[in-house]
């Protein structure tokens, strides 16, 4: 068992499990998407981006490019909840939660093809 | 050189090594943000409000990285403040923290050397200019680079020491000299410096230690065949070894003086031919006196001193060894000391020698050893031998009959080689002639060129070189050398130079070719001359005008439609053909 190992897959599942809850739920329903998680998801998404960096195999190179556009997918989301919140003269209205919540649902795609990619990477190694 | 391999992944390095820095600043600024939005803030329309995260994190990255616009939207109460008090000291941790990282990772030596690498490997792949590739900036190295740059041929430099490749910065070259600080035994190092490339010319192996010389010479018989390498060998199993598998020029700078000293004792004139045709161009050839036959004494049975001796033993000339460690042989005698003292040189005889080799690998006891012997022998014949550029002044102070400078001796070979590649099967051809002939073409090259060394130059005509010469002779025409080595500006005058070597293109050569010879296509002719009578061949055969005016005396109209007109005022010549 290799400690390093642990944290990078800890850090790979956790931000696709936060990226899902912020996901769920009724897609134009506030109530249904705390902005808490949202944030939880970005900054691990964030941590996993800088920790597949420097590996230069062609897996670590992918296993980067998803996390990234997670990342972008996310950091988008949020910008739009920041507007949503303070600058739109409706607040946060259904359909400018939708538009939030749509766009972590990139992010949970990006974030699924990593996990299967740390899945098939495992399985491969046999160890 | 560990980095060598990774020049690619700069970034990923950079990335590798900032891993830390940024995850923990990451942290920080989460946690300080997430401890924001939860602090209660001031009481408005009765319930306490709270920082949403657009401010928080707003608010944060303003003070984390101190500009400080103040409390927003309404001036925080206690609890945010006793939050923003932690945040602040967090967050400058986390920024000096990763500060240092940064600016430890730049003043890095690894990757320093990864980014000069990078560098270096793209100005070489850049390069479209046909080049050399040169291994060790010494004081040979400096010496090549110089003149390739004269000649406008680019350089690419390996050296092993960091200084001399801080020192080629200093040296003003009309190009820019690629550099690298590396050990050229490596086989992808010279890759890396364009041992592979389609514009490499070749191979110049200078380094002082023979192994690398040696590896240097493999890698280029390997990796780039059709690349001539000219490498120096001071040991003679190592050029050997470089003649075994191919290596093109080996220059053995003490054997190669030791040659020209035998000659010199048994063939003056050749030798003193050989002087005025391989010296600096420009500079007068010393009216020295000849090495005198008689007891000689050779201080130090190192690599010169070896070679010297053999040299002499080949003229049969009585030798006295004076070494530190005497080695009987049967043959010379010897002597034990260091010859700096008067007491050893004394007991070599030296009041009856007739010449002394000051040939040990120190430069002060070189010295040291001239002086004394001179005082105790005026008419003493000295060679001195001087190891280092650096003590040049000190040799120019001792007036020696010849000072040896290991350096130039290599540096002058090499560039005559580069330079000109057909003097080299002309010297040898001219070493192979008897001494009256060497002393009728010694008076007569000198006799029309004067006692200063001439410049040496070759010209192939061919459609690029020469196109005007090399289409009248596909027309046919027949052209002497003595037709064609006139002044542009009076044909009745001839031009200040002479045709060493005639190289026919079917492997056939003249020496030394009368002025009737003629000249077909594809020849190669070696000149000697001033340098204003070569610029003036350079431009008759190039020139159709110019060459006109040589061979027939007229000038040619210029421009198609004065041609067309002059034409139809003059009978037609049918061209001759052969």
């Amino acid at each position: 068992m290799n400690l390093e190992k642990v944290i990078f897959g800890f850090f790979i599942v956790l931000a696709a499990t936060l990226n899902f809850g912020f996901f769920v739920g009724d897609i134009e329903n506030p109530a249904h998407h705390d902005i808490y998680e949202l944030f939880a998801a970005l900054v691990v998404s964030l941590i996993a981006t800088v920790l597949k960096f420097g590996d230069r195999t062609q897996i670590g190179a992918v296993h980067l490019s998803t996390s990234l556009v997670a990342d972008l997918q996310l950091v988008a989301a949020a910008l739009v909840w920041g507007y949503a919140a303070h600058v739109h003269p409706g607040g946060l209205t259904p359909e400018m939660t939708a538009r939030v919540v749509s766009l972590s649902g990139g992010a949970l795609f990006a974030n699924v093809v990593s996990v299967i990619i740390l899945i098939a990477e495992t399985i491969m190694q046999r160890r | 050189m560990q980095a060598l391999a990774r020049h690619h992944s700069i970034f990923f390095l950079i990335m590798r090594r900032l891993r830390a820095p940024l995850i923990l600043l990451i942290v920080l600024f989460a946690v300080a943000v997430l401890g924001l939005t939860l602090a209660p803030g001031p009481v408005v329309d009765g319930k306490p409000s709270y920082l949403s995260f657009f401010h928080a994190f707003y608010f944060i990255s303003y003070t984390a990285t101190t500009i400080g616009f103040g409390e927003i939207p309404y001036t925080f109460s206690d609890q945010q403040r006793l939050w923003v008090v932690i945040s602040i000291y967090l967050s400058v941790i986390g920024w000096a923290y990763t500060l240092g990282s940064v600016f430890n990772l730049l003043a890095d030596r690894s990757l320093r050397q990864a980014i000069a690498m990078q560098g270096f490997v793209r100005a070489v792949r850049r390069l479209r200019e046909p080049f050399y590739l040169v291994c060790g900036y010494g004081e040979t190295g400096r010496l090549i680079c110089q003149a390739l740059d004269r000649m406008g041929v680019r350089a690419v430099v390996i050296e092993v020491d960091e200084n001399k490749i801080g020192e080629l910065d200093l040296h003003a070259y009309a190009a820019d000299v690629p550099a690298l600080c590396a050990d050229a035994s490596n086989p992808e190092t010279l890759k890396f410096a364009g041992l592979t490339h389609p514009s490499c010319i070749g191979v110049i192996a200078l380094t002082n230690d023979d192994a690398t010389n040696l590896s240097i010479a493999i890698s280029a018989r390997l990796l780039a065949p059709r690349l001539p390498a000219l490498c120096r060998a001071e040991h003679v199993a190592t050029a050997d070894n470089m003649a075994s598998f191919g290596t093109r020029h080996i220059i053995n700078p003490f054997e190669r003086f030791s040659e020209t000293l035998a000659l010199s004792l048994h063939a003056p004139k050749a030798s003193q031919l050989l002087g005025w045709l391989t010296g600096v161009p420009g500079s007068e050839v010393e009216q020295r006196r000849d090495p005198p036959r008689g007891q000689w004494i050779v201080c130090g049975h190192g690599r010169f001193g070896r070679q010297m001796v053999s040299a002499m033993d080949s003229e049969a000339v009585p030798v006295t060894i004076i070494d530190l460690d005497p080695k009987p042989d049967g043959v010379h005698r010897w002597v034990q000391g260091d010859g700096t003292g008067a007491e050893s040189l004394r007991r070599a005889g030296v009041e009856t020698a007739t010449g002394i080799v000051c040939g040990t690998s120190s430069d002060t006891d070189n010295l040291s050893i001239a002086v004394t012997a001179r005082d105790l022998n005026r008419e003493l014949f000295v060679i001195l031998r001087q190891n280092h550029e650096s003590n040049r002044a000190l040799f120019d102070a001792f007036d020696a009959d010849i000072t040896v400078v290991p350096s130039r001796v290599i540096g002058h070979e090499c560039i005559a080689i580069l330079s000109t590649p057909l003097l080299v099967p002309f010297l040898d051809e001219v070493r192979a002639r008897d001494e009256d002939w060497c002393g009728t073409q010694l008076d007569r090259l000198t006799g029309r060129l004067g006692w200063t060394v001439p410049e040496i130059r070759s010209e192939r005509i061919n459609l690029s070189r020469a196109p005007a010469l090399y289409r009248r002779l596909m027309k046919g025409q027949t052209v002497t050398l003595d037709m064609l080595l006139r002044s542009p500006s009076d044909r009745a005058r001839r031009l200040d130079c002479e045709v060493l070597f005639l190289d026919r293109d079917d492997d056939d050569h003249v020496l030394m070719p009368a002025p009737d010879a003629t000249i077909r296509a594809g020849d190669e002719l070696l000149l000697a001359g001033s340098r204003a009578a070569l610029n003036d061949i350079g431009l008759i055969i190039a020139n159709e005008h110019t060459l006109a005016y040589i061979l027939t005396g007229e000038d040619l109209p210029g421009g198609w439609v004065w041609e067309k007109l002059a034409r139809r005022n003059r009978p037609r010549t049918n061209p001759q053909l052969p």
